[in-house]
C-alpha cells in the first residue's frame, strides 16, 4: 500500500483501528486531542468525550473487563486526574487489551507544567511505549495491545508535542478482527479489596521482572551501530530525541533506541555500554533513563550536558558536543512579542472587562479564558489546574472572610466545570461558602479546538445528546441564587456582578454566549469608527480587542477597527461615550 | 538529496496549517520523505505560530533549527523578522508586507518596527516581499493570503511544474474554494 503523510495522533488513531480496538473514551487536552478525534472517524470504534480523564479511563477499564480492546487518551496533566484508576488497574490487569494514551508537552506550548509522564509509568508499575515518528505511532499502538494482553496489564502509550503534532509517512494495514474475550467473574482479580490486593501486588512485581526480561530482547528496543564500526560514542535515547541524534550524527555513532521506556532493560544497556568508550543519555525532561543506568551501575553522562527544562533540538545536541552551529542573522530592532490573545468578539471579554474595572480578585481556571490574565485586562489572579478555581475561591474566602468575600470570584468554563469544577461547587454549598462562581458558558470546549462536552447538547459525532442543565444543576447542589447574563451586554454584566458580590451566601453567575469561532455563530458586519466623533480617549482600547488599534500621532490618534477581524459583537460600541463606534446602520 | 527546510510563520488564524498541508501533499507526491511539524492549542489564539516542512531522501528531526531554513514564508512582516535567525545562509524570505499589530503594540507597551525588513535587506537577507493581502483580495478573499504566498514560493521550485501545485490545491482545499485558491496561487506566482 502507498505511503501517506499522517499526523502522529492520526497515526495513533489508525493504530487503534488496526489493532481492533472497540472503544475509546477521552477528555481533550493538547497535544493529545486528535487521537480521539481521528478515532471517531472510524465507525468500527465506539468513541466518546468523557467529562474528565478519570471517567474516561474507568470507561476503558469497563470495556476491557467485558472483553473488548479499549483505550483512553489525555494530556500529561490529565494522567494525574486518572492516576487513581491507573495505579489500581496495574493490580487488576485487564481482560482484553487496554492502552492509556498520554501526551507530554515539553516546552509547554499549551500546558501549565512540564511534567514527565514516565514517572507515572514507573510509580504505577505499568509498561510504557514511546514512538519517535508517525509510522512508529501506528506500529507501537498495535504492539501496546499485544503487550497488554500478553502481560495482563494496561499499557501506556506516551507521545509528546513533536510526535503528536508532526506529520510523517505511514503505510496502512487492514483492521484486525479481534473477537471479544468472554467475561468471567473473577473476584480475586477484579475486586481490589485488601485481601485480594495483597495477593495481586506480588504478581505486579513478578510482571515487572518478566517485562524487564522482555525489554532485553524485544523489537521495540534496538541498537544501531556506527556504520564505520567506531566505538567512540554511544547515545541512549527514545522518542523525538532519537530523531535529533540521527539528524546530527546520522550513522556515525552507536545508538541504543528505546521504544519500551518502562521497564527499562538492564543487560541490553550494560552490553551497549561495554561496546562504547563514551556513553551519553539524551532525554528530554527528567533524567529517567540516566538514573536507571546509575542504579544498575552503568556510568553515563546526561543532565550534566543537557537541560532539565524545555524542548530539545538538533542545535541543542550540537552545542552540547561542541559541534559548529550555522551562522544566523537577526534584526537590530526590538521585535515585540506576540502572545496569544482572546479572539475579536470573544464572549469572555465583556465579563473580564467588568471584573477588571471593579478590581475583583479572580481565581482562574484552565481554558481560553486563562487569557483574561493578559494586558490590558490583567483580570486573573491565579491559575493552577482543572477545576481549581471553584475549590480555590472557597479556601480564599474562608481565610479572607469579609475582607475578600465581596470582591473575589472564581471563573471557570463550561467544559472545565463539568471536568472537575462541579465537585468544588458542591463543597461551596455544603461548607457554607460566601463565594461567587462564574461559569463562562461558551457552549464548547474552546482552547483544544472545539470539542463537544456534556453541556453542549451534542456528542463527539455531532449527534444530539443529553444536555446538562447548568442552572438546574447548580440549584440541585444547593446554590439558591443562579443568574444568567449575556457577556456582550456590559450594563447587564455590571448589574449582575455588583449585585452578586454584594449578596450573602454562595451564588453562581452563568455568563452565556457561544464561542465566536463556532460555525453556527454568524458574524455581524464589522463596526466602524467615525473619526470626527472619536475624541482619542482610548477607552475602547481597555478591552484588549485585537481588532481595535489607534492610528495617528500622540493625543490626536483615532481608533480604527480592522474589518477583517471584527465580528460586530458591539462591546466596544457600548464603551464609547461619544457614539463614535457605529454599526452598519450608523447607530 | 540533502534535506531541505521550509518554515511557515505567521499569526495564529492566518491559515498556516493549510499551507503546510499543501506543501506536505505536494512533496509527498514528488516521492520525497517528508515531515511537517505544527503547533496546535494556545498558540493559535492570535499568537505567533510556526510550522516546519522538511523533505529529502531521509528526514530525521521534525523541526528546523536556527540557521537551517532554505525558505521562510511569512504571512506577516513582524513574524518574518522574529524568525529570520532560522534562515540558512543563502536562504530566502518570502513575506507578506502587511502589518498585524501584536497586543503589546495595540496597548502601547511596544512599538512596531515598520522598517524592519529594509534593515534585514541591508544585512544581505534575500527577501521577496509582496502585498499578499491585496492579491488575495483580488482573488476574492482576504483569507487566501496563504495560497498567494504559496504561489510566490512555487517560483523557486523550477523542478516542480505548476500543474503539480494546482493538483495539490485540488487535493487539499474544499471543492467550492478550489477556483478561488487557484486564482490566488496564480496571482502570487505572477
Amino acid at each position: 500500500m502507498k505511503k501517506q503523510l499522517m499526523l502522529g495522533n492520526e497515526a495513533a488513531a489508525r493504530g487503534l483501528y488496526e489493532a481492533g480496538c472497540r472503544l475509546v473514551s477521552s477528555y481533550p487536552g493538547t497535544p493529545s486531542t486528535e487521537i480521539t478525534e481521528f478515532a471517531a472517524t472510524y465507525d468500527e470504534m465506539y468513541c466518546e468525550w468523557a467529562p474528565n480523564e478519570k471517567v474516561a479511563m474507568e470507561v476503558a477499564f469497563g470495556a476491557s473487563l467485558k472483553g473488548a480492546r479499549s483505550a483512553c487518551a489525555m494530556k500529561h496533566v490529565g494522567l494525574n486526574v486518572a492516576a487513581d484508576p491507573l495505579y489500581t488497574m496495574s493490580y487488576t490487569g485487564v481482560n482484553a487489551g487496554l492502552v492509556v494514551c498520554v501526551a507530554d508537552d515539553p516546552g509547554m506550548h499549551s500546558s501549565q507544567n512540564e511534567q514527565d509522564s514516565r514517572h507515572h509509568a514507573i510509580a504505577s508499575k505499568v509498561p510504557m511505549v514511546e514512538p519517535s515518528d508517525s509510522a512508529e505511532a501506528l506500529a507501537m499502538m498495535k504492539a501496546a495491545f499485544e503487550l497488554s494482553e500478553q502481560f495482563d496489564t494496561p499499557v501506556i502509550y506516551r507521545t509528546c508535542t513533536r510526535i503528536a503534532h508532526s506529520q510523517s509517512l505511514v503505510t496502512l494495514s487492514d483492521r484486525a478482527e479481534i473477537p471479544l474475550r468472554p467475561y468471567v467473574k473473577e473476584p480475586q482479580k477484579y475486586i481490589m479489596a485488601p485481601a485480594n490486593a495483597i495477593r495481586r501486588h506480588p504478581m505486579v512485581e513478578a510482571r515487572t521482572l518478566a517485562l524487564t526480561e522482555y525489554a532485553e530482547t524485544c523489537a521495540l528496543n534496538r541498537v544501531e551501530l556506527a556504520a564505520d564500526g567506531n566505538t567512540a560514542l554511544g547515545i541512549i535515547c527514545s522518542g523525538t530525541c532519537y530523531q535529533y541524534v540521527r539528524e546530527v550524527f546520522g550513522d556515525t555513532v552507536n545508538i541504543l533506541k528505546l521504544g519500551l521506556v518502562n521497564p527499562l532493560p538492564v543487560k541490553l544497556i550494560k552490553d551497549f555500554a561495554a561496546k562504547v568508550e563514551r556513553l551519553v543519555v539524551f532525554e528530554e525532561l527528567d533524567p529517567v533513563i540516566e538514573t536507571h543506568c546509575r542504579n544498575i551501575g552503568v556510568e553515563v553522562e546526561g543532565k550534566s550536558l543537557f537541560p532539565m527544562v524545555g524542548e530539545f533540538s538538533q542545535n541543542l545536541l550540537r552545542a552540547a558536543f561542541g559541534l559548529p552551529l550555522s551562522e544566523t542573522v537577526s534584526a537590530d530592532e526590538i521585535i515585540p512579542v506576540r502572545p496569544p490573545v482572546m479572539c475579536a468578539g470573544c464572549p469572555h471579554r465583556g465579563l473580564f472587562y467588568t471584573l477588571s474595572k471593579h478590581k475583583v480578585t479572580v481565581i482562574g481556571d484552565i481554558g481560553c479564558y486563562t487569557l483574561g490574565m493578559a494586558a490590558p485586562l490583567n483580570a486573573v489572579d491565579s491559575v493552577l489546574c482543572m477545576g481549581a478555581s471553584v475549590s480555590g475561591v472557597h479556601g480564599f474566602n474562608k481565610i479572607g472572610g469579609a475582607e475578600t468575600e465581596g470582591k473575589t470570584v472564581a471563573v471557570i468554563g463550561d467544559s472545565t466545570f463539568m471536568h472537575s469544577g462541579m465537585t468544588g461547587l458542591v463543597n461551596i454549598a455544603y461548607n457554607a461558602s460566601n463565594s461567587t462562581v462564574i461559569i463562562l458558558d461558551n457552549s464548547i470546549t474552546g482552547m483544544t479546538g472545539h470539542q463537544q462536552n456534556p453541556t453542549t447538547g451534542y456528542n463527539i459525532k455531532g449527534d444530539p445528546a443529553t444536555k446538562v442543565d447548568l442552572e438546574a444543576f447548580c440549584r440541585a447542589v444547593g446554590i439558591d441564587r443562579v443568574t444568567v447574563v449575556d457577556p456582550y451586554d456590559l450594563a447587564a454584566c455590571e448589574k449582575v456582578i455588583t449585585e452578586e458580590l454584594a449578596a450573602e451566601g454562595p451564588g453562581v453567575i452563568i455568563s452565556r454566549r457561544p464561542c465566536v469561532l463556532l460555525k453556527t455563530v454568524k458574524a455581524k458586519p464589522a463596526l466602524t469608527v467615525d473619526k470626527d466623533a472619536c475624541r482619542s480617549c482610548k477607552k475602547c482600547m481597555k478591552l484588549g480587542c485585537p481588532a481595535i488599534h489607534m492610528e495617528g500621532e500622540g493625543k490626536t490618534a483615532k481608533a480604527v477597527i480592522d474589518a477583517t477581524l471584527c465580528v460586530g459583537c458591539g462591546v466596544c460600541e457600548q464603551m464609547c461615550a461619544f457614539g463614535a463606534i457605529q454599526n452598519q446602520e450608523g447607530k | 538529496m540533502e534535506t531541505k527546510n521550509i518554515m511557515i510563520v505567521g499569526v495564529g488564524g492566518q491559515g498556516s496549517l493549510l499551507a503546510s498541508k499543501l506543501l506536505g501533499h505536494l512533496l509527498c507526491e514528488e516521492g520525497f520523505d517528508v515531515k511537517v511539524s505544527e503547533v496546535h492549542g494556545m498558540s493559535q489564539r492570535g499568537g505567533s505560530v510556526v510550522t516546519y516542512v522538511r523533505y529529502g531522501d531521509r528526514v530525521d528531526s521534525p523541526i528546523i533549527d536556527k540557521g537551517e531554513a532554505d525558505f521562510i514564508v511569512s504571512f506577516e512582516k513582524l513574524e518574518a523578522a522574529r524568525w529570520v535567525s532560522y534562515l540558512k545562509e543563502g536562504g530566502r524570505v518570502v513575506v507578506n508586507t502587511r502589518e498585524t499589530d501584536p497586543m503589546p503594540v495595540i496597548t502601547g507597551a511596544a512599538v512596531y518596527p515598520h522598517e524592519v525588513l529594509e534593515g534585514l535587506k541591508t544585512k544581505g537577507v534575500v527577501m521577496d516581499d509582496m502585498d499578499a493581502l491585496a492579491l488575495a483580495e483580488e482573488a476574492g478573499s482576504s483569507k487566501a493570503v496563504n495560497i498567494v504566498l504559496m504561489g510566490r514560493l512555487s517560483r523557486y521550485f523550477p523542478e516542480i511544474p505548476e500543474e503539480k501545485w494546482l493538483a495539490a490545491i485540488e487535493a487539499c482545499v474544499k471543492p467550492k474554494f478550489v477556483e478561488l485558491n487557484k486564482k490566488a496561487f496564480a496571482l502570487g506566482r505572477g
